[in-house]
């Protein structure tokens, strides 16, 4: 394996973009991912793009040639990757492979969804497609309901507080509106949270990340090539990726991302680091319960012991580990197939220093987590401005 | 949209009307629906069984933003159910105020009507919970 740098990245403002297109979404990333790289259309070679369900959404599947139409590089491979939540943090993973093992040179890859074009019943049913559809969506379980019984359940046994799932939400709008990308860019506070309607309960709106449109590109360059583009090439020195159960109900423990920590594993090995040398991280916050899981499973706090790392004011942009400078899936948005992708972009733009108002200072090696459904899979990249 | 439910249904109608699921002869542990193989031990010798139609609740919520389908039903409880035999299940806790239900709570299966298929107007029914009293 031989090491790959990204060295292009773009993103699309994310929220409801009535007058854009799934086809556009993608394609507006893309070219700004390949100005950024300051390569030519001509040099990629691959493509690789994570997208949940256009199919549904918008009635469009086979996107893989249709963006590579749309892109004027009709030949090459293009590739649509699938895992849910998790589908472009799973495109990133094997177009890294790809390039890893001398497959390719140069690969641009990316996510992209547009949710908004149907109701947000329709938006539902079609999310718990993520779940088990014949054992669990059947009998009316939604998206949101999975994590409240997530949420329930670690109340339960840990203690953990309303006010510390709160406390997510309350952190990711501030730094969402540090970031103008982001679908919301309001400041709230817990009481904003508190009062919000109820979803599924004990989870409230704010608990939850929107339906959002949005796409994100990346392109990534085995070392020699990418050194020849860029003087700040940001290398990719961990991946990881783990599955667990499809039903949630087949856990023997719901209060443990267990594929994260799984994946995390994978990962911090071959980068041969620990969680306490992360500098900052995009965790998969679909919902506030989700972030402080993350949290667990990631290594940064003990079982049980999320709701007081969020209190303690640890992974504020100015505390130990910042998580979700981006304002996270909940206040940046979370157009689902294009989530995992765009946590890198966030990542790159951190670890270059080009993060605007909501830099963390000095940040050298970043963490991506991303999720497909109650968790069933999900993907773990450590990135690096510093080659290894 | 109409969604091709109604061969599904009859594929699941057993388990759905009978709670089915299958018991590992390795490690002895049940699992809801039908497998070929003990997602706990790998072992592919599994028997079909009737699971236990009673237990307790596990974890619930109460769901207030409906999918598809739904919209005029109002909020509804679902929980994971860790039935008596060990083996868990999605399902819908009905007959009593959600503001009485509790993690720990008994309860068992009762079999109601799920929904209706969208134009043809197939009623289709499954498992639900409820206290037991
Ligand atoms: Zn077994």
């Amino acid at each position: 394996m031989r090491n790959v740098a990204i060295i292009g990245v773009g993103i699309t403002k994310f929220g409801e973009l009535w007058d854009k297109q799934l086809r556009d979404l993608f394609i507006d990333a893309s070219l700004e991912a390949i100005k950024d790289a300051k390569v030519d259309l001509k040099d990629i070679q691959a493509i690789y793009i994570g997208n949940m369900s256009a199919g549904e959404w918008v009635e469009q599947e086979h996107i893989g040639p249709l963006m590579a139409d749309y892109l004027g590089v009709r030949g090459i491979p293009s590739y649509r990757v699938e895992s849910a939540c998790a589908s472009s943090g799973i495109a990133f993973k094997l177009a890294y492979e790809a390039v890893a093992t001398g497959l390719y040179d140069l690969v641009l890859v990316g996510g992209v969804e547009k949710m908004t074009d149907v109701s947000t019943e329709e938006s539902t049913h079609h999310l718990a497609s993520a779940a088990d559809r014949e054992y669990e969506a059947f009998f009316g379980v939604t998206f949101p309901s999975l994590y409240a019984l997530m949420a329930r359940r670690h109340m339960y046994e840990y203690g953990t507080t309303r006010e510390q799932l709160a406390l997510v939400a309350v952190k990711n709008h501030r730094n969402g509106s540090l970031n103008p990308k982001a679908h919301f860019r309001n400041v709230i506070n817990i009481d904003t949270v508190l009062n919000s309607p109820i979803v599924a309960d004990p989870l409230r709106l704010f608990d939850c990340s929107p339906i959002s449109d949005g796409a994100s590109a990346i392109v990534i360059a085995s070392e020699d090539i990418a050194r020849k583009y860029s003087d700040t090439p940001i290398y990719i020195i961990g991946s990881g990726f783990a599955t667990d159960t499809i039903a949630l109900h087949d856990r023997s423990d719901i209060t443990f991302l267990w594929a994260t920590a799984e994946a995390a594993k994978k990962a911090y090995k071959m980068a041969d680091i620990e969680p306490n040398d992360i500098d900052v991280a995009e965790v998969h916050d679909c919902f506030t319960i989700a972030e402080i899981m993350a949290y667990e499973a990631l290594g940064f706090a003990e079982r049980g012991e999320g709701g007081k790392l969020i209190e303690e004011g640890v992974t504020e942009l100015d505390g130990k580990i910042p998580v979700n400078p981006s304002g996270g899936l909940k206040a940046k948005g979370h157009p689902v197939g294009a989530t995992g992708t765009a946590q890198i972009v966030e990542l790159t733009l951190q670890l270059r220093g080009e993060a605007g108002k909501r830099q963390v200072q000095g940040a050298e090696i970043g963490l991506a987590h991303n999720m497909g459904g109650s968790g069933s899979s999900a993907v773990v990249h450590i990135l690096s401005r510093v080659r290894r | 949209m109409s969604s091709p439910r109604s061969p599904r249904i009859w594929q699941l109608k057993d388990i759905r009307y009978r709670l089915l699921g299958v018991e590992c002869n390795k490690c002895n542990k049940r699992f809801l629906g039908k497998r070929l193989v003990c997602p706990s031990c790998g072992s592919r010798d599994l028997k079909i069984v009737e699971l236990s139609r009673t237990g307790k609740i596990y974890s619930y919520t109460v769901v207030h933003t409906p999918p598809r389908g739904r919209e005029n039903y109002g909020p509804y409880i679902i929980a994971i159910i860790e039935l008596d035999d060990g083996a868990r299940a999605t399902g819908e806790v009905v007959d009593v105020d959600p503001s009485e239900v509790e993690i720990g709570m008994k309860v068992e299966m009762v079999f109601r009507r799920i929904g209706e298929e969208d134009r043809a107007g197939i009623i289709y029914y499954g498992y639900k919970f409820r206290p037991i009293l």
